[in-house]
């Protein structure tokens, strides 16, 4: 990465009902966030964001997003190096597939997962007879986590290794290195950057899933009550708190997005 | 020119944007409530044909019968449309309180009217047109075989109940207190529709909805009464706005629903009177 040189504004050569229009767009997603920050009841901020099922809410999302994105790597890892470097018939078709979340509506994720995991599911009918039961358990919300957030995990990483070739995994296996110690040594290193990018955004989404955990885990308190919906829960009957928790989730989500993107230019 | 026009443009286009949902419709406020000044009590009355738009804000128990209702009105009612939105009531009041633009409203209990009455967007006092009690809603088959209230506490009975937070939750709650039979849900839902949802998919066992709910859940799921309902009886109020655009259309919407073909059509769906 080279050191970015101070600029001072220029235009650019863009024209300047462009950056009009973008400002507008900015201001589009700017304004209302600034505005939730005006609603918030300040004086009884610290009471209504530590209260004990607003804690046990945070705590349940801060556990669940941080297991469902190791779950994200683990899995993600190797799907997008199979879609980055191997060639075979339906290749575009399974990526298109594993994408699907980013594009459909979590909810339809939540119905689809009690599908397949529901207790008279595809596999949850017979993880059941073994004794196995995953709705309204903190593995289902893992679950429904990892299904939303892993394209993004997918998505980054792959891009990540197209950009970095594979030259000089090329050059190590001549050199007698095995496959595995050209991964671990090599690709891993090369596109470390890629990976802690799509981890944190996986993260992040991790963090605000709400329709798919809703449908397939439900919600109680300390088990599967993550912090979106103990927002949308307590916006029914105190709508401070709910604004109150909502700033946390924009604060989490902010810092987020710094460090991954603050640091350095977007491709 | 044309840049600066283009950009002005864009720039107001966006701010009306904005602008337009945050401002809060506080209507005019100094119009008096008077539901028969005109004769609008009687629901048959010669109304000039003019092409005119009723909105219904109801909560999402009344979606069936009100859907049936809103078409009686049409046709009693030329040239009128009734714009049906059905969402559960909290969400209703804090979308009205923000400014959305409803004539009629009608809610599963009366805190939530009682929200907006306390915000001065209700004319006059509210009138309650139907109940609902609980009921106990298990899958086709009743897998787990409940047959009562105290059934609920079984073990290995997956029970799935509305939140606290909610009017069906806090029916639940009051039973709960007065029985001193405490469950052990898998799940608290914030909709009884997500209780109901869980319940007709087999994932839960049993699930605490509305008597009405069971009624237009149909064969999914089977409906098990229990004496200790009688404890928490939930009424609904249907009520005028102090923003409604035609005050007396939507007093004649509302004592439709108070009067003899509406309470037909709530009874056959399952609402008691109130």
């Amino acid at each position: 990465m080279s050191e970015r040189v101070r600029q001072r504004s220029t235009l650019g050569g863009i024209p300047a009902w462009v950056a009009v229009v973008a400002a507008v767009g900015a201001l589009l997603i700017v304004v209302p966030i600034v505005s939730l920050a005006t609603r918030v009841d300040w004086p009884n901020f610290a009471v209504l964001v530590t209260s004990p099922s607003s804690l046990a809410a945070l705590a349940l999302s801060l556990r669940t997003s941080v297991a469902s994105t190791a779950l994200c790597v683990l899995l993600g890892v190797p799907l997008a190096l199979v879609l980055a470097r191997t060639s075979f018939p339906g290749k575009r078709i399974l990526r298109a597939l594993i994408l699907l979340p980013l594009v459909l509506p979590p909810v339809v994720g939540g119905i689809a997962l009690l599908a397949a995991f529901g207790r008279r599911g595809l596999l949850g009918s017979s993880l059941e007879t073994m004794g196995v039961s995953i709705a309204f358990s903190t593995v289902a919300v893992v679950l429904a986590q990892t299904f939303v957030a892993l394209p993004f995990l997918v998505l980054s990483l792959e891009a990540a290794l197209r950009a970095a070739g594979s030259r000089y995994e090329a050059v190590a296996s001549t050199l007698g290195a095995s496959p595995s110690s050209v991964f671990r040594r090599v690709t891993l290193p090369l596109v470390l950057p890629g990976l802690v990018t799509g981890a944190v955004l996986a993260f992040a989404r991790a963090l605000g899933e709400f329709g798919a955990t809703l449908t397939f885990a439900g919600s109680l308190e300390g088990v599967t009550r993550t912090l979106p919906l103990e927002i949308y829960l307590q916006r029914e009957t105190d709508p401070d708190a709910a604004v109150a928790l909502a700033l946390v989730l924009v604060v989490v989500a902010v810092v987020v997005m710094i460090v991954t993107y603050g640091r350095r230019e977007i491709r | 020119m044309r840049k600066v026009v283009l950009s002005a443009l864009a720039v107001v286009g966006a701010v009306s944007l904005l602008a337009g949902c945050a401002s809060p419709s506080t209507g005019s406020g100094n119009e008096a409530w008077s539901g028969n000044e005109t004769g609008s009590g009687n629901g048959s009355s010669e109304t000039p044909v003019v092409d005119q738009t009723l909105t219904v804000f109801a909560a999402a128990s009344l979606k069936s019968t009100f859907t049936e209702l809103a078409s009686e009105f049409e046709k009693s009612h030329p040239g009128v449309t009734v714009s049906l939105t059905f969402a559960g009531s909290a969400d209703l009041v804090s979308q009205i309180i923000e400014g959305a633009p409803a004539d009629v409203v009608a809610f599963a209990d009366e805190k939530n009217m009682a929200k907006l009455s306390d915000a001065k967007l209700i004319r006059g006092t509210p009138q309650l047109f139907a109940s609902n009690t609980l009921e106990i809603a298990v899958p086709r088959g009743n897998p787990a075989d409940i047959t009562s209230f105290q059934d609920l506490t079984k073990p290995d009975a997956k029970v799935v109940i509305c939140a606290e937070q909610v009017p069906c939750g806090s029916a639940t709650t009051k039973i709960e207190q007065a029985t001193g039979i405490t469950l052990s849900p898998v799940s608290e839902e914030s909709a009884v529709t997500d209780v109901l949802g869980k319940v007709s998919s087999g994932e839960a066992d049993a699930g605490l909805v509305y008597v009405t709910d069971v009624e237009a859940a149909g064969d999914a799921v089977e409906g098990i009464t229990f004496p200790e309902a009688a404890g928490a009886v939930n009424k609904y109020p249907v009520g005028v706005t102090v923003g409604a655009a035609q005050p007396e259309l939507a007093a004649e919407f509302a004592t439709l629903i108070a009067g003899a073909e509406g309470q037909t059509i709530l009874a056959s769906a399952g609402f008691a009177k109130p």
